[in-house]
């Protein structure tokens, strides 16, 4: 059976204006697969310009890769039928950063959860579209009578992310793709709506690709991890391990960085080697080189290749080029479901 | 000058912020009191809307109508804030006390020169001061918050956004202040560069000598970086004790609640928010604010407002405890579990 969904080395790069060489590559030869019987939860984390905010936008289909293809039950998403096209919308949903942006203060919050109901046709009766409503509030943890009726204005940041949650699940999606979700919520609220998509995951079957940079999060909610680097996969494989026992110089940086809220876990003392202006820049090797305190000679000469450092952990770094190399498109088959 | 060195830098009592709106008034901060040392550094945590930035535009007198300071006192250094005229004020600030906006790096004007910026800040304040001199200390301003001093001739789009939070930091500290206040400085910065610019606010609080107040609500910072917590609910100060205390033994139920639903690394896929929600300003329930959440309430919460008074080696403002710090016990109630 065709996977889910399907990445096959996609590149995307941005160009500058109409006359402009200098192409800025937000995601470099990337590919990945999410398998539909095994549905997971996968972490794409990374800081800002790492590409991850690209990842999603090819995935929801809103940008075009410039090589490569994406393929969604093994269609390629950019050459699909509109009946193709029509399923591939319901079925990949997202949730996106911003609880405050996405409702229009105009309208009660019925209307954002009404309208795909009517574009969809998903039910024969107003009873019925209202049933489904307060079901796929009730799966998120939110009473309808609360909900149903009130102004965005009348509603917290939580209960706002939780809605746009309720209104995906309405859609029956095989697909979650969700950019920050709980950046812009409450720290206290953000434990509910990261619950609310857990349990999507597990009682309705849900793939969920959580993208962040908030590895705290990424830790509690997600089975796999994909650290990007100005585009490039630096590290992936079972969240656990990532985080617990980091191994590419880039991943130790990011986790040592991690403020946690523990008093006995101190921020580390890796020195930090400031990210200068390198957009635009032609390198031949590794994207992390400038600021890596590990670097070789033969890091500035070519890409390293990912090395497979266990059964379910990749690095692409040369520190492990004693280990086995794995070809970039199997990366999926490291991470766990 | 050697009794300052004893003496808080900072001194707050009972300072009293309402909005006059449409609907009626609303208490943004009700009677907030503490006080802070030289070279401390306090955490203010709390929900959005609970009053931390209020509290922080109330110390620069900076809130705008229909908001108010209806009273209290802001002491920086022996002068009473509140008191002074409104060029003194102009004056004391950036000067006395410093704010770091959030999103600071927004507020940089994109058509001037980085320079040109840190020269507004230092003329309107010392206007005799003289061109070389002002190159100097724009220099080692830079400098100080880590960065080359050509990035003084740069423009704020040439810079990554956490240069650019170190250039407010910096614009912060140009005049030397007894107080920086900074609110979410980090909040749209990723990890590395948070840890980066929070480590170049600890070594300049250092090298000045100035307090700092870190407003946020990320547990995780404040684990990293304060002294002593601060914590708001509703306009009111719940809770302030030493970040040890705070993350080891929190006493308010509020405190408590809020440091049982931090994620760490033991407790993987265990989800505990903070059941109900924030009161609206608008509607406070009567009593202490947190009771209709508060899994201790106890009849008195109902009706009384706790006030905030020292327990324990602690500020805390509720009825849970004695004046030692000791539960009170009543029949038939919830067991505390921590």
């Amino acid at each position: 059976m065709a996977p889910l969904i399907e990445f096959r080395n996609v590149t995307k790069t941005y160009t500058k204006g109409l006359l402009s060489r200098t192409a800025t590559t937000a995601l470099d030869d990337v590919s990945l697969q999410l398998d539909e019987a095994h549905p997971t939860i996968m972490t794409v984390a990374g800081e800002s310009g790492s590409g991850k905010t690209t990842l999603a936008m090819l995935l929801l289909g809103f940008i075009p890769p410039s090589t490569g293809t994406i393929l969604y039950k093994g269609k390629d998403i950019s050459r699909m039928s509109n009946e193709e096209r029509v399923t591939f919308r319901k079925e990949v949903q997202a949730v996106f950063q911003d609880p405050f942006a996405v409702f229009n203060p105009f309208y009660t919050v019925d209307h954002l959860l009404s309208v795909p109901i009517e574009k969809f046709k998903l039910a024969k009766s107003k009873g019925e579209a209202r049933n489904q409503m307060e079901e796929a509030l009730n799966a998120v943890g939110l009473r309808p009578e609360d909900i149903l009726g009130r102004f965005p204005h009348q509603l917290s940041g939580g209960q706002r992310q939780r809605i746009n949650v309720a209104r995906a699940l309405l859609l029956k999606p095989k697909l979650i793709v969700a950019d920050e979700p709980v950046s812009m919520v409450d720290a206290s609220l953000r434990a509910t709506i990261l619950e609310s998509l857990r349990k999507l995951n597990r009682d309705y079957g849900i793939s969920i690709i959580y993208i962040t940079h908030d590895l705290t999060t990424a830790f509690h909610v997600a089975n796999s991890i994909i650290v990007l680097y100005r585009g490039s996969v630096m590290e992936a494989g079972n969240v656990d391990r990532v985080i617990k026992e980091p191994q590419h110089p880039y991943t130790r940086l990011l986790i040592d960085s991690i403020p946690w809220p523990d008093l006995n876990r101190k921020w580390g003392q890796t020195e930090i080697i400031a990210r200068e202006q390198v957009y635009g820049q032609v390198e031949r090797g590794c994207k992390f080189t400038s600021r890596c305190p590990f670097v070789m000679d033969k890091c500035r000469q070519a890409p390293p290749p990912l090395y497979k450092i266990n059964e379910d952990r990749v690095a692409t770094c040369y520190l492990y080029d004693q280990q086995p190399t794995i070809a970039r498109e199997k990366l999926s088959e490291m991470l766990p479901v | 000058m050697t009794q300052t060195q004893q003496q808080p830098v900072l001194r707050v009592i009972d300072l009293q912020v309402t909005y006059y709106t449409d609907s009626g008034r609303v208490r943004a901060l009700d009677g907030a009191s503490f006080t802070l040392n030289p070279v401390e550094k306090m955490g203010l945590v709390g929900e959005s809307g609970s009053g931390k930035s209020t509290m922080a535009l109330a110390m620069m007198r900076m809130i705008k109508p229909p908001g108010r300071i209806e009273g209290g006192k802001v002491i920086v250094d022996d002068v009473d804030l509140t008191q002074l005229s409104d060029s003194d004020m102009r004056k004391a600030r950036l000067s006395r006390i410093s704010y770091i906006p959030q999103g600071a790096m927004n507020s940089l004007n994109p058509v001037l020169r980085i320079e040109a910026q840190m020269r507004d800040a230092i003329k309107a304040h010392v206007p005799e001061m003289s061109g070389s001199e002002v190159q100097q200390r724009i220099g080692e301003a830079l400098e100080s918050v880590d960065l080359n001093r050509n990035v003084a001739r740069m423009y704020p789009h040439e810079l990554s956004g956490g240069m650019k939070q170190r250039v407010c930091i910096a614009i912060g500290i140009l005049l030397k202040p007894k107080l920086i206040i900074a609110d979410e400085p980090t909040s749209a910065l990723d990890v590395v560069t948070q840890r980066q610019v929070m480590e170049t606010l600890d070594r300049v609080q250092k090298q000045l000598g100035a307090a700092i107040i870190l407003i946020g609500h990320d547990m995780g910072l404040m684990a990293q970086f304060v002294d002593k917590v601060a914590v708001m609910y509703a306009g009111r100060l719940t809770e302030i004790s030493t970040v040890k205390q705070m993350f080891t033994t929190p006493m308010h139920p509020y405190a408590i609640a809020l440091i049982d639903s931090l994620p760490t690394l033991e407790n993987k896929g265990v989800f505990k928010g903070i059941p109900g929600l924030a009161p609206a300003l608008l509607r406070l329930p009567p009593g202490c604010a947190f009771h209709p959440r508060c899994p201790f309430a106890m009849d008195i919460c109902r009706t009384e407002v706790p006030a905030l008074e020292e327990k324990a080696g602690r500020l805390v403002s509720c009825h849970l405890y004695d004046k030692n710090g000791n539960r009170v016990h009543q029949p038939g109630e919830a067991v505390l579990q921590r």
